[in-house]
């Protein structure tokens, strides 16, 4: 091969790979802009029956493959398997109750997640950057504490592990803690500092400064309780990890590591407050997720397919009994809208 | 065009005569090696067309790699549903198989003296596996087989490119070349993430125009090692194949055992990078969204640093160079416990970093070169590679356990403590004398 060929060779091969990249990325963005989804979500108050997102409905991320991939959709709490409303709103993780939402997304031209507090008509009133991957997002029932957690690839030594990072923003008086790792902790009844501390998975109590939350410390995990105003908190109990309380405050719905290994390594149960007693669901697949309260009885999260891609929302009593069914399909980040907010 | 990269070679004449304490043939090898080069060496050349070309096919090869290693956790997590921690067993699970890999690949690109064969054939595996992406869709399984192509086509191609590199330059160059390599490389990595993160930018969530674009790069990348890259065929005694015997045997010879040893010990008591980035954010308090550009920091340092560190290896050996590579990371740690913070702290502390990688990446390969006959050197690099991974895995658990156990303070202080004391060891244990070239 002579200095004219290998020269031939390279140019014709360097433009016919960028002439395909470029053929292939214009061709994504016309399909991107072309059906975009547009549907009007409203969280509503009370009493705008009639819109989609008013009384009695179900708002989740559409895991659709295709342009809805990733937006905020609504169905009727009544008829889940109805036609989604579909949102321009774009989230990798999502959460609302109450006229207030929260969705974190990642992005930008230095990849940070961006926690969005979203108002009724998903409208950004506030947003914060952060880093890290959205991993959790929750509305206190009232609308006025909003938490969410990211995973933070770098903290942690070992490579492969995520280490979390988790703020609580009260919209109110616009009080934000950036990083809840300082709050100081009573564990198993003692003062205790460490550098390993992480928190993540926080939910609200009705009176909007009580909190529950996970945190892990020399490779154990705990469930605290904190007290956001007093900026204290105190573990409660092992192994509870993503806590959710129910609408009537009794009821702890966690995922509990059951297996050291990475197949299969959690299961939902529910802790009743009150007793200290843990119940486990009927849902025998791996839950990864921060579970919502569709109501009282039902507690509903993301579940990958078999397949481990393609998430759909399920449902599962919580009281252990009866059987998972699915109640979203191709979604995930379920928040359930009830008529009284 | 390609003169340069044939050239008389004494240091593998030197080396061949250490090898020939193992075989009483080689002196046949080497005989027959060096009368096919005729070329007059000289000395203080530029860096031979052949390392250019290998550095231009790194460039473009990482510009694609880098691409999806950033969006990789994200598109597994959030488009696939996998959880964190499944990722991270995906991720982790495939160590062993790029460890065994690499040995094998350096082995098979000696034993048919076919370097640009074996490398190329891992460049071409881990390009296919970019269109792998893009098949395996939300299958666990099938992304897991893609996953393990790819690293099976980086451990392949690793220790048979160095060996090229090796080859094709003049021994008193060894360090600038593979000074002038890696810092083609780190521009790729620099590069790549940019591409990404820009096509996401135009295209949200299409995953599938970073893979396609990753593949186009990729497949660019094979074609010009394919047309620019010239193989470098070393003679092999009949009656002295290359085996797996004499690869191993490698081991025997005093000088590259040595700094097997000395590397490996090295290696084992070195935090691993996010270690340092680690203590800077807590010291400096950076804030979060700032914390992925520490990297950056010592990448831009690593990049400047390549060429003069290798040049400077060059003129004042390469063994001390590698050495004075850990002391400066020993300095960056001191630093971290300082009383200095601030951008006082941070730069420089980055750009020791950067300089601990510009004094030992590159360097160390240079300096085991002249010590492997030329027709074992791809198998020689691939071990002593697959040694440091192993030894940084070692470092990793050992830390991890003595955080655990200990407490972070109390492990950092063991781990500076244990790699001052290495380095004092790497120094009595190490052939230190400048390398004879000539």
């Amino acid at each position: 091969m002579n200095t004219r060929v290998r020269v031939l060779i390279l140019t014709v091969s360097g433009l016919l790979a960028a002439t395909a990249i470029t053929g292939y990325v214009v061709n994504a963005h016309g399909a991107a802009a072309g059906d975009s989804p547009t549907g009007s979500i409203d969280l509503g108050t009370a009493g705008r029956a009639g819109k989609a997102g008013a009384a009695g409905t179900i708002l989740f991320r559409d895991t659709a493959p295709g342009p809805d991939f990733g937006h905020v959709a609504s169905v009727p709490a009544a008829r889940p398997d109805a036609v989604p409303t579909v949102s321009s709103t774009l989230c990798d993780r999502f959460y609302a109750a109450h006229g207030t939402a929260i969705c974190l997304r990642r992005g930008g031209a230095l990849p940070a997640t961006y926690a969005s507090v979203l108002d009724h008509s998903l409208h950004q009133v506030r947003q914060v950057k952060t880093a890290g991957f959205p991993n959790r997002a929750r509305v206190s029932a009232s609308g006025t504490m909003v938490s969410w957690t990211t995973f933070v690839q770098g903290d942690s030594y070992l490579a492969d592990d995520f280490s979390t990072r988790t703020s609580i923003l009260d919209t109110r008086t616009g009080r934000l803690i950036d990083n809840v790792e300082s709050i100081p902790l009573t564990l198993d009844g003692k003062p205790y500092h460490a550098a390993d501390v992480n928190y993540w998975g926080v939910t609200f109590a009705a009176d909007d400064n009580t909190f529950y939350a996970t945190v892990r410390t020399g490779g154990r995990t705990y469930l605290v309780q904190g007290d956001f105003r007093a900026w204290t908190a105190r573990t409660l109990r092992e192994n509870v990890e993503c806590p959710s309380l129910s609408p009537d405050g009794t009821r702890i719905v966690f995922k509990k590591r059951v297996n050291a290994s990475a197949n299969r390594p959690w299961r939902l149960y529910v802790l009743d407050l009150r007793t200290m007693r843990e119940t486990p669901l009927a849902e025998e697949h791996s839950v990864d997720d921060q579970a919502a309260w569709l109501d009282d009885q039902t507690v509903m999260y993301g579940r990958p397919r078999q397949s481990g891609g393609d998430w759909d929302v399920w449902a599962v009593p919580a009281d252990g009994g009866g059987e998972p069914r699915v109640l979203i399909h191709d979604a995930s980040s379920p928040a359930s809208q009830d008529g009284r907010s | 065009m390609y003169i340069s990269s044939a050239r008389v070679n004494p240091t593998d004449v030197a080396a061949s005569q250490i090898s020939s304490q193992i075989s009483e043939n080689s002196a046949i090898a080497v005989g027959s090696a060096a009368s096919e080069d005729s070329a007059p060496a000289r000395p203080r050349a530029a860096v031979a067309p052949n390392v250019l070309a290998l550095g231009s096919v790194s460039l473009v090869t990482d510009i694609s790699s880098e691409m999806i290693t950033a969006v990789l956790p994200m598109y597994v997590i959030f488009t696939l549903g996998l959880s964190p921690l499944q990722f991270g067993a995906l991720n982790g699970l495939y160590f062993g198989v790029t460890a065994l890999v690499r040995l094998a690949g350096g082995h098979a690109a000696d034993r048919w003296q076919r370097r640009k064969l074996v490398a190329g054939s891992g460049y071409a595996l881990s390009a296919l596996c970019k269109l792998g992406l893009l098949t395996a869709g939300s299958s666990v399984s099938a992304l897991g087989v893609v996953i393990a192509a790819d690293r099976t086509g980086k451990g392949l191609r690793t220790g048979p490119r160095d060996a090229l590199i090796s080859l094709s330059s003049t021994p008193e160059t060894l360090g600038r070349s593979f000074g002038v390599h890696r810092a083609l490389d780190t521009v790729g990595a620099f590069l790549g993430p940019v591409v990404a993160f820009g096509l996401l930018l135009a295209n949200p969530e299409r995953y599938d125009t970073v893979f396609v674009a990753s593949f186009g790069i990729a497949a660019f990348g094979v074609v010009m090692l394919a047309v620019l890259v010239r193989d470098r065929t070393e003679a092999v005694d009949r009656e002295n194949p290359v085996s797996v015997g004499a690869a191993l045997r490698l081991l025997l010879l005093p000088r590259f055992r040595r700094v097997c040893v000395a590397a490996l010990l090295l290696g084992a008591v070195a935090l691993s990078d996010s270690f340092v980035y680690l203590l800077l954010q807590q010291r400096l308090d950076i804030s979060a969204e700032y914390f992925p550009l520490l990297p950056l920091g010592t990448t831009a340092s690593y990049l400047l640093l390549a060429v003069p560190f290798g040049q400077l290896a060059d003129r004042v050996g390469r063994i001390r160079v590698f050495v004075g590579g850990y002391a400066a990371l020993l300095c960056a740690y001191l630093m971290l416990f300082g009383p200095v913070g601030g951008v006082v702290l941070l730069l420089p502390t980055l750009v020791l970093h950067g300089v601990f990688y510009a004094a030992t990446d590159g360097v160390l390969m240079a300096a085991v070169g002249p010590m492997l006959p030329a027709h074992l050197r791809a198998s020689g690099m691939a071990l002593i590679q697959t040694g440091q991974s192993v030894a940084l895995l070692a470092s990793s658990v050992l830390f991890g356990a003595a955080w655990d156990r200990w407490g972070l303070h109390a492990a950092i202080a063991l781990a500076v403590v244990s790699l001052a004391a290495a380095i004092l060891a790497a120094l009595w244990i190490l052939p230190l004398a400048k390398e004879s070239n000539t």
